[in-house]
């Protein structure tokens, strides 16, 4: 863990004892706090609060500041009114957020979807994740390395050009490409985002064989901007990058975006910060629960199977009544709201920080993400990173690129599996009475939606999103989320407002905030 | 034109929306070589944190001119007036204060979806977080700024609604407002740009002759037309998303789903299950538009009578089951 002399990111282990900095502000004498908000490049409105001393981040708190009710709306609604209502907790997890519902939905009926349908709720979710993917690599992540601040570096002149938010190059040449590529939900989901095509059953639009043909052709276009802008290389070879040794050879020897970032990642020492509690969930994507493209589990060096058990969720530091964990069945979101006329009496639980639960799995920390993913399904490249270094934000970025070259082929496969004139959608009778789940894999990582039906209505419904688990807030226990934990040891320079080094590691989780509260 | 964009309580789908805006070079630089300069955007500028709330301040403060004010989300004044639901991060500050002390700076405020113009989703129900638009709450006048409010250059707010927004709707505003093209004869009674707002949803379905035919879907994945049974409103809702299409090749309908009519104020709380026509004594309650109730229900009875068998076995298949007949040519 230790960082070269010349690297402008030095950085160090958290302290052991990681306990003792769990203190309120003012517990540091010599500290300072630091307040970054609007923190923006992220989905949604987000406020990074860390306390700093001997210009090193000791404590961190993350707040999600924008709270929408949504778990309350659902409540007495019409159960397929769901799929109407959640895509819109989100325009950039839209369909995430559609395809929990309908999972939840069709897990509450005991339905099953025809091949068709599964095939189509694949290339819509794929669309979406891989469409998610590229808008932050380009449009989120790198432009910070288009910085002033990096200005001397050796890559500047080049990332500034490639990069630079909003006037870069790039963002020129993905927009359109992104645009073609989402033909797939013109295709199949009517638009993007908040169709209302992925159902229980199944999807409401059958491909015609034209239309099918037409998906081989976006499909060619989007691979042949992937394979000249940003990989260099074709999907496979890229995809079976296997060892670390393997993967700095291979950016030695290509020009493209992902070489660059590499490059630029080699340079600051992006793969030894940013570490997290280095327990990763994912639940597993693309496929019947079965028989997934990405497995679902839980990875801590080990695999461990998913068990929906160890799911719960606590209050301790949200502006929401109630005490106790729980599981998200058995849970519930009532906002405090108790008194404050004005808003500077906003006071009454002053432990709380943020609108956002902070949801563990076995008492424990997770992250989820692209990296979770990857690690979860296997891949050796990723695994052995992480091995060496932990989860890092070197390694978050290469889990997002390498899964879209992952990706993008099944999604050929799955077009050329889809049988014209066969079924896309299960007809079903909705259950009076029952619950269900649904465990997808969003963008940013593993979603999941319980809900309880009882006469006809929606009796209860909770969202666990990924960003929720990520930047989870503190829990009872006093332990911090993920990115809050992730923090902790960077150096942050006396005079530094908003750190890039900070906004490396936060943007490095792909936050979603309009999903982490809802 | 300076362009400024805030993201108040909303999903971020509108912006995600226009990204998607079909131009050779991307949206950035469409708008750009038009003449639009985006001085900020939480989600696409470079600025962070103090950098980005100094640029507000001055904004807000008069010390840095802009024209065009975007807002993507409705406005939370919850609770009880505070608008603590929802503080712009790093400021400490309720979002409802910053959008009031922008908008007052501001040459153009436009809504920018649903949310922004009427409330949207965000005031569903009994609306705990009392989510409202800039000017109305649904089809009210009201809304944060109220009834009353103009921008320096003299038109109300620009409702540019939909759930989302369709990206041609935002630049083709954008554009106009630029060219000097956009007055308030432009806009409809609930402030939409005309261009848009004064078709229907209906103008263009795919599933015309099901309509024609009243050869109506059954169930979901039906081809049939989606009025009678599957709660589809595109014959009462205003927009052109069935002449001008979604993501190179769509539209609700072309998905295969009901049009909810998300572009109308309200349409967030149908008094029914979205996917689920109402009926009284068998005929749908929300007729369509302009058109006399006894004539409707005569033709559909009419129409039905005459539906030809192709129509009526392809309305409830989700593949068409039956050609249309080849005719020998000559004269037809």
């Amino acid at each position: 863990m230790s960082a070269a002399p010349d690297s402008l990111l030095r950085v160090e282990p958290p302290p052991a004892g990681a306990k003792k900095l769990l203190g309120r502000p003012g517990e540091f004498p010599e500290s300072r706090r630091l307040v970054i908000g609007p923190f923006n490049r992220v989905e949604g409105d987000l406020e990074v609060r860390l306390d700093i001393a001997g210009g090193r981040v000791v404590s961190a708190r993350v707040a999600s500041l924008l709270y929408r009710g949504f778990e309350q709306m659902l409540v007495g609604k019409h159960p397929l009114d769901a799929l109407v209502i959640v895509p819109r907790i989100c325009g950039i997890c839209s369909v995430a957020q559609s395809a929990a519902a309908a999972s939840a939905l069709a897990d509450a009926a005991g339905l099953a979807m025809p091949p068709n349908g599964r095939l189509a709720q694949n290339l819509i979710l794929a669309c979406e994740n891989v469409a998610d993917h590229l808008t932050h690599f380009y449009l989120f992540f790198m432009p910070d390395f288009a910085r002033e601040a990096y200005r001397g570096r050796p890559w500047h002149a080049v990332a500034e050009r490639r990069f630079k938010a909003a006037v870069g190059e790039a963002p020129a040449e993905m927009l359109p490409a992104r645009a073609d590529f989402l033909r797939i939900m013109g295709t199949l989901a009517g638009k993007w985002p908040h169709s209302l095509a992925l159902q229980p059953g199944g999807t409401t639009r059958a491909a015609t064989s034209t239309e099918r043909v037409r998906l081989f052709a976006v499909l060619r276009d989007f691979r042949a901007f992937l394979e000249k802008t940003l990989f260099g290389d074709v999907l496979e070879n890229v995809s079976a990058l296997a060892t670390p040794a393997g993967l700095d050879a291979w950016a030695g020897g290509h020009e493209s975006d992902f070489a660059r970032f590499l490059d630029i990642a080699d340079d600051l020492k992006l793969g030894v910060i940013g570490r997290a509690s280095d327990v990763f969930l994912s639940h597993g994507a693309y496929g019947g629960a079965d028989e997934q493209l990405f497995a679902r589990g839980v990875w801590d060096g080990n695999f461990v199977p998913y068990d929906a058990r160890q799911v719960s969720e606590d209050v301790a530091h949200a502006w929401l009544a109630g005490d106790g964990s729980r599981h998200p069945l058995n849970g519930e979101t009532v906002p405090f709201s108790g008194g404050f006329e004005r808003f500077d009496r906003f006071d009454q639980k002053p432990e709380a920080y943020t609108w956002c639960k902070a949801p563990r799995y076995g008492g424990r920390v997770v992250e989820t993400g692209a990296l979770a993913r990857q690690l979860v399904a296997g891949h050796p490249l990723l695994r052995a990173l992480v091995a060496a270094d932990g989860g890092n934000v070197r390694a978050r970025a290469i889990a997002r690129l390498l899964e879209i070259a992952r990706v993008v082929p099944a999604m050929e496969r799955w077009a050329r599996a889809l049988v014209p004139d066969e079924p896309f959608c299960q007809q079903w009778p909705l259950p009076g009475s029952g619950s269900g789940a649904g465990l997808v894999e969003a963008a940013r990582g593993a979603l999941g939606h319980w809900l309880r039906i009882e006469k006809g209505k929606i009796a209860a419904y909770q969202i666990v999103a990924p960003t929720t688990w990520n930047f989870s807030p503190r829990d009872a226990g006093g332990v911090p989320g993920a990115l809050e934990q992730a923090l902790v040891g960077l150096i942050v320079g006396d005079e530094e407002r908003s750190p890039p080094v900070v906004q490396h590691v936060v943007r490095s989780f792909d936050p979603c905030m309009v999903c982490t509260v809802h | 034109m300076k362009l400024l964009w805030l993201q108040a309580s909303g999903c971020g789908g509108c912006t995600q929306s226009l990204l998607g805006a079909e131009n050779r070079s991307g949206v950035f630089t469409q708008l750009a070589s038009s003449g639009i300069d985006l001085l900020w955007h939480p989600g696409l500028s470079e600025a962070c944190g103090g950098e980005a709330l100094s640029l507000l301040e001055s904004a807000a403060g008069g010390d840095l001119a802009f024209d065009i004010l975007c807002v993507e989300g409705a406005l939370l004044r919850g609770p009880n007036g505070s608008g603590r639901f929802h503080i712009l991060s790093g400021s400490g500050t309720p979002m409802i204060h910053w959008v009031q002390r922008l908008a007052a700076r501001a040459r153009h405020v436009l809504a920018i979806g649903t949310c922004t113009a009427y409330g949207g989703v965000n005031a569903v129900g009994e609306n705990p977080t009392e989510a409202g638009g800039l000017q109305f709450d649904g089809d009210e006048h009201g809304g944060l700024l109220g009834k009353d409010f103009r921008a320096a250059a003299g038109l109300p707010v620009i409702n540019v609604a939909g759930c989302p927004t369709h990206p041609g709707w935002i630049v083709d505003t954008l554009f106009a407002l630029v060219g000097g093209a956009l007055t308030a004869e432009s806009l409809d009674g609930w402030q939409r740009p005309r261009f848009y707002a004064e078709q229907l949803v209906h103008h263009g379905c795919p599933r015309n002759e099901y309509y024609e035919f009243k050869a109506s879907a059954q169930k979901l994945s039906d081809l049939g037309c989606l009025m009678e049974n599957m709660g589809c409103k595109g014959t009462q809702a205003h927009a052109d998303c069935n002449t001008r299409p979604w993501n190179g090749a769509g539209s609700c309908v072309r998905g295969g789903f009901a049009c909810i009519s998300c572009t109308e104020p309200g349409f967030e709380d149908p008094g029914h299950p979205f996917m689920e026509t109402p009926k009284v004594a068998g005929i749908p309650i929300g007729l369509p538009l302009d058109m006399p109730k006894a004539w409707f229900i005569a033709l559909a009875a009419l129409s039905k009578s005459a539906t030809p068998k192709r129509v009526r076995e392809n309305s409830r298949s989700d593949h068409p089951v039956i050609a249309p007949a080849l005719r020998k040519t000559g004269p037809k």
